[in-house]
């Protein structure tokens, strides 16, 4: 993958292949410690410790598990090219998470990508699953919750160009930044 | 936390408010792209982001984008799959974002499969 926000699409389909209803994608960069944190959180059907470590073999995997093929392998190795790790917690029928820690100035660290495209092809391709997004860089965060988006549409799509072309202007803006000349309502 | 603006949603809602909502089945086309770990690889993602932005430049209201897995062909990544309504779907391959604009204007748009980046014809479960 060439950058992390294709991970981060791979990663999210494995949990909506997984049976999620709801999943939770937070970046989180701290500059100060030369850190940047991916978690996927999901609500789907988990593994068991045996599973777990299959799917972190990229060699092991079976076609009766192809759905969650090399997408693990491959963001362990993007994190460990980048002087980090990743670490799967899992429980059966609670769902999973994935915790990819990357060193944010290592030379090897792949870029970011466009954060907005992957969010869009996710809403496109599961208008039935719900979506958490946060994106934070030194405690300014750009988020959205597709839970309450929906509240708001009142039954109109979500996958409307409208709603996606708002999404697109979202996590187009620098973290933090809403968009108003005036600087806003900051609930931080 | 910078989010959406309600006011902003509750325009679009106003707007949308009565059209037929093509989830219901009110399609004439549904066009599929594979977002397996191989089509995402492959550029899967720019060939969707392409065809969001002609359906959108298009104000096109009945054509329904959506994505699926891995299809087993993962050499011929990136590939989409375009079904008319009461037509057999057609799978395309080695898919850019110049093949999905063709394929929009002549298949999507046109009716016409465009016959020589079509792979195969046949069916598959979405989802």
């Amino acid at each position: 993958m060439e950058d992390l926000s294709l991970h981060i699409l791979d990663i999210v389909e494995n949990a909506t292949a997984a049976g999620a209803t709801l999943v939770e994608i937070r970046i989180e960069e701290r500059s100060a410690e030369d850190r940047l944190e991916l978690r996927v959180r999901d609500n789907g059907r988990g593994m068991d410790e045996a599973m777990v470590e299959r799917v972190r073999d990229p060699f092991v995997t079976t076609r009766t598990t192809r759905r969650v093929g090399m997408g693990i392998p491959l963001l362990e190795q993007s994190a460990r090219e980048a002087g980090g790790s990743l670490e799967i917690r899992s429980t059966p029928g609670r769902g999973t998470e994935v915790r990819a820690l990357f060193r944010a100035g290592h030379i090897d660290r792949r870029p970011l990508g466009d954060l907005a495209e992957t969010m869009i092809a996710l809403l496109l391709g599961h208008p039935e699953t719900d979506f958490v997004f946060e994106h934070a860089v030194d405690g300014r965060a750009t988020g959205f919750d597709t839970r309450e988006i929906r509240e708001h549409l009142q039954g109109a799509p979500l996958t409307d160009p409208a709603v996606l072309g708002l999404i697109r202007e979202l996590l187009g803006r620098p973290p933090g930044a809403d968009g108003e000349a005036d600087g806003g309502e900051d609930d931080g | 936390m910078a989010k959406l603006r309600i006011e902003d949603l509750k325009r679009i809602q106003e707007e949308v408010k009565g059209t037929v909502n093509l989830r219901d089945g009110h399609y004439r086309v549904k066009v599929t792209v594979h977002m397996g770990t191989c089509g995402i690889a492959a550029g899967a993602r720019p060939v969707m982001s392409t065809l969001l932005r002609l359906i959108s430049e298009g104000g096109v209201q009945d054509v329904i984008l959506t994505s699926s897995g891995c299809a087993g062909l993962c050499s011929h990544e990136p590939m989409m799959t375009v079904e008319v309504q009461e037509q057999a779907p057609v799978k395309y391959t080695r898919l850019d974002a110049q093949k999905a604009e063709r394929i929009f204007a002549g298949h999507v748009m046109g009716g016409k499969p465009v016959a020589e980046l079509a792979f195969a014809e046949g069916s598959e479960t979405t989802g």
